[in-house]
């Protein structure tokens, strides 16, 4: 930032909070965490441990050179999902930038800069949207304040196009740079004026690409396992195979006779090695000893978690169910339901990067370089690891190589393992680096579930009754466990049934489990979209007319809509090569409607796909190339999971420990994908996670059609 | 005893023991973190480069078994093909996380290298080793096909 474009002092804090305003109404995370901490309220939570960025008279969001180079500060995180892109384009459309001079930097974790950082239920663009477009809207309005002042004519007659200024009627323009003084000094707007979607240059183009392509094509792109300090340690930590287990005994002398090793220590979740090199560090910590103590791990094997999920869902167990969904009187089953019953395994994320972190502390002061998901939970865990302020603790946010959910935990095991070791390194920075057994082997899955459906039919074909038997873990330790049954106690299918007894279990296993794209979705597409389909068969109707049938009853004009137009789009009932068969479903995840109908044919028992032609209501679309590239992703994460995902434990110890025992999808696998994206201009919704949960049954579908044969969990078995 | 490296046409010599995955020198010893750790068994292909212009799995090849041929990272791919494939990834946006683009590249510039106009069936064999958790295929796909195009047609 130059002196020129800094406004004072006053005047930026006072644009600051105004700027922000609104997204702080998403603080009641922190609100919460500082009533059950009260020794840390005094704003020590509300800042980053690193500088405050440098003050612009834009607003947190925005800063402007004098040569009109525009910088848009995206508080949220990529992960993959292209967040730079549409956060950018919906600023500079607001601002009339011109395109091809904005850049995008990831803003540090700074509460009281930049309000709630974390990226999480699809949330990125939704959250951002009145804000950015706020951010951009007032400081074009400062433009087109002192150009008036300037020039001396009226500002309605001012227009702003990419990053130029002009009056017509006098011939006159100027550039952002040319203004930026003067515009510097303008009052910011209390409410500005944001443009109706009909005057949309950008947003909805494919004028909008994403902004670090070019980085990521050619090794420049800097991810956490990338960061290098001078006299920076690896470190790499030795873990119990089972949950839970414990260190009875542990000896570190033949680590410490690797060459490159620096120390060996227990820490918490197991025994760190630190050493000057990778490579260093993984023969350091191959050369530990350690008996671990397994009283109070987690023993048991997937087979016997899943008779005794089984067990709970025919209540033949002491857990109390929660209700959901709950309508009418009379719980039991009609005598004529039908019943179905699915089985799901844990899921691991496996991001490509594997989970790293750098951690220094010096005293009090921490500092982390890590791809968070969640920064303010990753501030605050470290500091709570280091024994600090979270105020004390600076996070640099960087690209995350892929994450799904696993970099956004809210014990930030991880985070909190580099802290803990770098406390023991006296202020050299260290870099903890998991390797892919690690990751794999290291929890926090999508939880295993088991399901019980049964539905009682009307005279007219329509359920009449709904039963559902769920168990699943819970994702957190307080709050319930309403994602189990997410996408299943809110679903348009119970709209005709005039009795409803849901019944959820979550039984307590020493698992542990977190978000994993599109969470209870991830399940629940499959238990309400499969069955569907079964219905509609068992009454002879077309699945088609089936779903839109119990829309119209449920008023579910959204997804009418993508019913529609997917059936239009993707052929339904039109005639296929023999062998092959089409499979749909429907599914609305974090505010989003996705429609996919799957071409399938069957090899050996598993089912190949060959093309998904996708339907989408997200909204408008902010940028829609990344909404095609997070379908296409999507669908690729969903068929990955489908045709191969589990994990399993044997005795208490995960089975997966690589890509050699826990496939994921390959290129030959990929599906083609064609995506349509409904024209709106609702305020936009998520894009990140919406497109995983229709795929698997969409392709259980076509295969019921193949074989007549129900599937009755995932991944789909071979033979 | 330090071990000689070629590494994008210059000679590096590293003390690291020969039994060290080339992977870890290039990263730690060299400075080269275009180059990524996935898996560490040649399952995922992240870590691909080049070994006289064969893709090969860094981070389950030792150093001494490089001998004196050249080693070829994501910084130092030139050359027709590379130029084609790298513009081909930014046009069609390719990148998600970006994570292991460095290697899908690695094995895409090798393979329009022998086949300069694959067929899908050759993608798959050529690519089949390199994972990607984003599921960037379909674009990966097209790329490498823009690619062949653009190094087919004399400019």
């Amino acid at each position: 930032m130059t002196d020129q474009a800094n406004g004072p002092r006053g005047f930026a804090m006072t644009r600051r909070r105004l700027i922000l305003g609104g997204s702080l109404a998403g603080g009641a995370m922190i609100v919460g965490y500082a009533a059950t901490h009260p020794a840390e309220i005094g704003g020590a939570i509300l800042s980053g441990g690193g500088k405050d960025p440098p003050e612009s008279a834009f607003g947190a969001f925005i800063r402007i050179d004098p040569d009109g180079q525009v910088t848009i500060v995206n508080r949220q995180q990529e992960l993959g999902q292209g967040i730079h892109a549409g956060i950018a384009a919906i600023v500079a459309e607001e601002l009339d930038a011109d395109w091809a001079r904005v850049r995008v930097i990831d803003a540090r974790s700074n509460f009281r800069a930049y309000g709630l950082q974390g990226s999480a239920g699809s949330n990125s663009i939704a959250s951002n949207w009145d804000l950015m477009r706020a951010a951009g809207a007032a400081a074009r309005s400062m433009f087109v304040d002192a150009a008036a002042l300037r020039w001396q004519v009226p500002r309605r007659l001012i227009e702003v196009r990419d990053g130029i200024v002009f009056h017509a009627a006098s011939n006159r323009q100027a550039t952002f740079g040319e203004l930026l003084a003067d515009a510097a000094r303008q009052t910011p707007p209390q409410t500005p004026r944001l443009k109706t979607p009909d005057a949309y240059r950008l947003i909805g183009t494919d004028r909008v690409r994403r902004k670090d392509s070019l980085p990521k094509s050619t090794g420049a792109q800097r991810y956490a396992q990338d960061v290098r300090h001078p006299g920076m340690l690896i470190a790499m930590v030795a873990h119990s195979p089972r949950f839970g287990g414990r260190i009875a005994r542990y000896d570190v002398s033949d680590a410490w006779r690797v060459k490159g090793v620096v120390d060996a220590f227990a820490i918490e979740t197991g025994v760190a090695v630190v050493a000057e090199t990778t490579i260093a560090a993984r023969r350091g910590r191959e050369a530990l000893r350690i008996e671990w103590d397994d009283r109070a791990a987690e023993k048991r094997s997937s087979a016997d978690l899943q008779r005794q999920y089984h067990d709970i869902a025919e209540g033949r167990s002491d857990l109390s169910p929660e209700d959901f969904a709950m309508r009418g009187e009379g719980a039991a089953p009609a005598a004529d339901a039908i019943e179905f019953a699915f089985d799901f395994p844990y899921l691991a994320h496996a991001p490509m990067e594997t989970l790293d972190c750098v951690a220094q502390v010096n005293g009090w002061n921490v500092k982390l370089t890590s791809g968070s998901h969640l920064p303010i939970v990753d501030q605050v865990q470290a500091a709570r690891a280091a024994l600090t302020l979270p105020g004390k603790v600076d996070v640099e946010v960087v690209p995350a190589g892929g994450s799904f959910g696993r970099r956004g935990i809210l014990p930030a095991d991880y985070i909190v393992e580099a802290v803990r070791i770098a406390r023991r390194t006296r202020g050299r920075p260290v870099k903890l680096i998991w390797t892919r057994e690690d990751d794999l082997t290291g929890g926090y899955y999508r939880p295993m579930s088991h399901h019980r459906v049964a539905v009682a039919l009307g005279a007219d074909g329509l359920p009449d009754q709904w039963c559902f038997r769920s168990v699943c873990q819970a994702l957190l330790p307080v709050g319930g466990n309403a994602q189990a049954v997410e996408g299943m106690a809110d679903s348009p299918y119970l709209s005709t049934a005039r009795t409803i007894d849901g019944k959820l279990y979550t039984p307590d296993i020493g698992v542990p489990v977190s978000f994993w794209r599109s969470v209870g979705h991830s399940h629940s597409a499959m238990v309400m979209e499969h069955v569907i389909d079964q219905l509609a068969r068992r009454v002879g109707r077309d699945p088609a007319a089936y779903r839109r049938q119990l829309y119209v009853r449920a008023g579910a004009t959204r997804r009418i809509e993508v019913l529609d137009t997917l059936c239009e789009k993707g052929g339904w009932g039109r005639p296929i090569e023999a062998g092959w068969a089409r499979g749909m479903a429907v599914h609305e995840a974090f505010g989003t409607t996705v429609g996919q109908i799957a071409e399938v044919r069957m090899d050996g028992g598993r089912p190949v796909v060959r093309r998904v032609v996708a339907v989408v209501d997200c909204g408008i679309a902010v940028a829609p190339d990344q909404i095609r590239a997070q379908m296409e992703g999507g669908i690729g994460f969903g068929l990955s999971a489908a045709l191969h995902g589990k994990i399993t434990l044997r005795d208490g110890i995960v089975e997966q420990t690589n890509f050699d025992t826990h496939p994921i999808l390959r290129m030959s696998e990929m599906p083609a994908v064609e995506t349509h994206i409904l024209p709106r201009t609702t305020p936009p919704t998520g894009m990140g996670e919406p497109g995983v949960p229709p795929i698997a049954p969409a392709v259980a579908n076509a295969a019921l059609v193949l074989t007549g044969r129900a599937t009755r969990g995932l991944p789909f078995a071979v033979g | 005893m330090p071990i000689e490296l070629k590494v994008n046409g210059r000679i590096a010599r590293v003390d690291d023991d020969g039994d060290t995955p080339l992977l870890w020198v290039l990263r730690d010893t060299l400075g080269l973190t275009g180059t990524k750790y996935g898996c560490g068994i040649a399952q995922c292909g992240a870590c691909t480069v080049h070994i006289d212009g064969q893709p090969v799995r860094s981070c389950a090849f030792p150093i001494d078994a490089v001998g004196a041929s050249a080693i070829t990272t994501i910084e130092g791919a030139v050359g027709p093909e590379a130029d084609a494939i790298r513009a081909a990834w930014v046009a069609r946006d390719v990148p998600q996380c970006g994570f292991c683009q460095s290697g899908q590249i690695m094995s895409a510039i090798a393979l329009l290298r022998t086949a300069p106009q694959p067929t899908d069936a050759d993608i798959d064999r050529a690519m089949g080793g390199n994972l990607c958790r984003c599921a960037t295929y379909n674009r990966i796909r097209a790329a490498i096909h823009d690619a062949a195009r653009a190094t087919a047609t004399p400019t």
